[in-house]
C-alpha cells in the first residue's frame, strides 16, 4: 500500500472473508451454470488473473473436472487508451479449446465504472464467438458510468468517489485484503 | 527517449527491454484467428521508402495494419521524387495529410534524422535504415531472436542479453545492421565481436563498444549466436577482396564451420541471404539458421515499436516506465 493512505486505509475484508467469498461465488456458477461443463473463467490483469485461479481451482473441487483458466489483457482496448502514455501489455493467454460456444466468466478485482469490463468485452470481439459472457467481480462498489452489472459478486461496498478501494492478493501484494482509504487529493483515476 | 526511433544508439536499456516485453504479448495475437488490435485506430502512417526494400516494408506495412492504423505506402520510383521534389517538400507534402508517423528508409545516412529534427513536419518519424548508417528495428528483432532462444520465450521477459556472446561476420563497412547491433547489443549487456576481411571494416572501428577480429574459425568457439551479413554489391565501388571464392572460404559460414559452434549457438542472417557467398544451402537451412523466425520476429517489434511510440498521447518509451494497477 502506498505510503500517503496506508494511515487511513482500513479492511473490509481480510483473507478468510475473501476466501470464503470466493467458495461461494464458485458455488453460484456451478448452480447458475447447471455445474459448469462449458465454463472458461478469464481474469483481467493483474489481479483478476489471480482471482480467476482460485476460482477455477474452487471449482475443480466442487465439480472435480478441470476449468479452463486464462487471462485477458484489456491494455489496448481502454477507452482512455490516447489520454495517457502507452501502458506496458499484460498477458492474454487463451485456454487451448477457446472461448467460441462456451460460457465465459470475466473475472475482476473491483468494479467501478465499468470501463474495464467495456473493454474487455471488446477484446472477447476478436478473439471469438461465447455462449455466453458472465462477470464476477470480489467488490462491487458502484458509480457504474456504463449499462454493466456483475453477475457474480463478492460484496457489495457502498463507496463515495472520495474514497479508494485497493484489493492486495497474496500472489502480487503479500497478504489477502480489501482495503478502503481516503483519495488523497488529486484524483487517481479508476482502480 | 523521444518521439523518434532514429538510431538503436538512443535507446537505453529499460527502452529496449520494454520493446522486447512488448513484442513479446504482440507475437501472440499473431497466434489468433483475428489478427488485429484497435491500438492505432484512426493513426495514419506512411511508408516513404526512397530505397528497394521488400521484406522491411512488407513487415511495418504488416504491423501497421495489425495495429489498425491506416496506411499509405510511398515509394520514390514513379513518385513525384522522381520528378525531382525534395525531401523537405515531399514531408510537407505528407505532413498537409495529415499523418501520425513516417516510416522511411533512405539510400542517405541521416536522412530520418534530418526529418525528424528539422521542424518541417510533426509526425513521429521511424528509421527503415539509412545508407550505412542504421537499422534500428533490425536491431531489435535480432535482439528478440536472441533474447528468445538463448534466454527463452517467457524467461526472458525483463530480461537483457548480458553475458551473450555474438559475432557479426561481413561487410561491416556498408552495414547499417552491423552498426544499429554494436548499438543496441552492446546497451543490452552482450559482448559483441565483428569478424571481416580489414577492407571491410570501417575506420574508426576501434570507437565501437566491440571487438574485432580477422579470424572466424578462432571466434565461433565461443559465440552464442552468429550473425551473417550479405556483401552489398550495389554499395561496393572498389575491389575490397580478391575473389568471391576466397571471401566465401574465409568468411562464409559452412556446416564444417558451424559444427564448431557451441551446441546451443544460433545462426542469424537478417535477409536476403546468398546462398554459397556468405553461407551455404546445408547452414541455411538448418534448425539452428533463425532467418524465417527473424522475419516473423520482425513484425511483432515493429507492431511493439509502433504501439509505444503512437499508442497513447506521448509515447512511453522514456526513462520513466509508468507502471500503473
Amino acid at each position: 500500500m502506498d505510503s500517503q493512505d496506508s494511515g487511513v486505509a482500513r479492511p473490509v475484508l481480510e483473507g478468510p472473508d475473501i476466501a470464503r467469498v470466493l467458495t461461494r461465488i464458485a458455488h453460484e456458477i456451478v448452480e447458475r451454470a447447471k455445474g459448469a461443463e462449458d465454463v472458461v473463467l478469464l481474469g483481467i490483469p493483474t489481479r483478476g488473473v489471480f482471482l480467476g485461479q482460485r476460482l477455477a481451482a474452487k471449482l475443480e473441487e466442487i465439480t472435480g473436472r478441470k476449468i479452463p483458466v486464462g487471462s485477458l489483457d484489456i491494455t489496448m482496448y481502454r477507452d482512455d487508451l490516447r489520454m495517457h502514455p502507452p501502458r506496458a501489455l499484460a498477458r492474454t493467454d487463451i485456454p487451448g479449446d477457446g472461448i467460441d460456444g462456451r460460457l465465459v466468466v470475466l473475472v475482476d478485482d473491483v468494479l467501478f465504472s465499468g470501463r474495464t469490463i467495456r473493454a474487455a468485452l471488446d477484446a472477447l470481439n476478436d478473439i471469438g464467438r461465447p455462449r455466453a459472457v458472465q462477470l464476477a467481480v470480489l467488490v462491487d462498489r458502484g458509480h457504474r458510468e456504463l449499462p454493466i452489472r456483475a453477475d457474480y459478486v463478492g460484496k457489495n461496498l457502498p463507496t463515495s468517489l472520495r474514497e479508494t478501494v485497493k484489493v492486495q492478493l497474496a500472489e502480487e501484494d503479500g497478504r489477502d485484503a480489501v482495503l478502503l482509504g481516503a483519495k488523497p487529493t488529486a484524483p487517481a483515476g479508476e482502480r | 527517449m523521444m518521439r523518434h526511433l532514429i538510431s538503436a544508439a538512443d535507446l537505453t536499456r529499460d527502452d529496449a527491454v520494454l520493446i522486447l516485453d512488448t513484442a513479446e504479448e504482440m507475437a501472440r495475437v499473431a497466434d489468433r484467428p483475428i489478427k488485429k488490435l484497435p491500438a492505432l485506430r484512426g493513426r495514419t502512417v506512411v511508408n516513404l521508402f526512397f530505397e528497394d526494400s521488400t521484406r522491411t516494408r512488407i513487415s511495418f506495412e504488416a504491423a501497421e495494419k495489425r495495429l489498425s492504423a491506416d496506411v499509405i505506402n510511398f515509394a520514390a520510383k514513379g513518385s513525384s521524387v522522381s520528378k525531382g521534389e525534395s525531401l523537405k517538400d515531399t514531408a510537407q507534402t505528407l505532413e498537409a495529410m495529415g499523418v501520425d508517423a513516417v516510416v522511411i528508409r533512405h539510400g542517405a545516412s541521416g536522412a530520418p534524422y534530418r526529418l525528424a529534427t528539422s521542424g518541417w513536419i510533426d509526425a513521429s518519424v521511424i528509421n527503415a535504415g539509412d545508407g550505412t548508417h542504421q537499422h534500428p528495428t533490425q536491431a531489435l528483432l535480432d535482439a528478440f531472436t536472441m533474447r528468445r532462444r538463448l534466454v527463452g520465450r517467457d524467461a526472458g521477459l525483463g530480461q537483457d542479453l548480458a553475458g551473450k556472446n555474438v559475432t557479426i561476420v561481413g561487410d561491416i563497412l556498408h552495414s547499417r545492421v552491423a552498426r544499429s547491433n554494436v548499438d543496441l547489443l552492446h546497451t543490452l549487456g552482450a559482448e559483441v565481436t565483428l569478424v571481416a576481411p580489414p577492407t571491410l571494416v570501417p575506420v574508426g572501428v576501434e570507437h565501437w563498444p566491440c571487438e574485432v577480429s580477422y579470424d572466424l574459425d578462432r571466434v565461433l568457439p565461443k559465440s552464442d549466436a552468429v550473425m551473417m551479413l550479405r556483401v552489398q554489391r550495389e554499395r561496393m565501388n572498389a575491389a575490397f577482396f580478391p575473389t568471391e571464392r576466397e571471401y566465401s572460404r574465409r568468411y562464409g559460414l559452412d556446416g564444417d564451420r558451424m559444427a564448431k559452434m557451441p551446441e546451443h549457438a544460433i545462426v542469424m542472417h537478417p535477409g536476403p541471404m546468398v546462398r554459397g557467398m556468405e553461407i551455404t544451402a546445408e547452414v541455411a537451412d538448418s534448425d539452428r539458421c533463425t532467418v524465417v523466425e527473424q522475419v516473423a520476429n520482425g513484425v511483432s517489434i515493429r507492431m511493439a515499436v509502433l504501439y509505444l511510440l503512437l499508442g497513447g498521447n506521448e509515447p512511453a518509451v522514456t526513462h520513466t516506465r509508468t507502471e500503473e494497477k
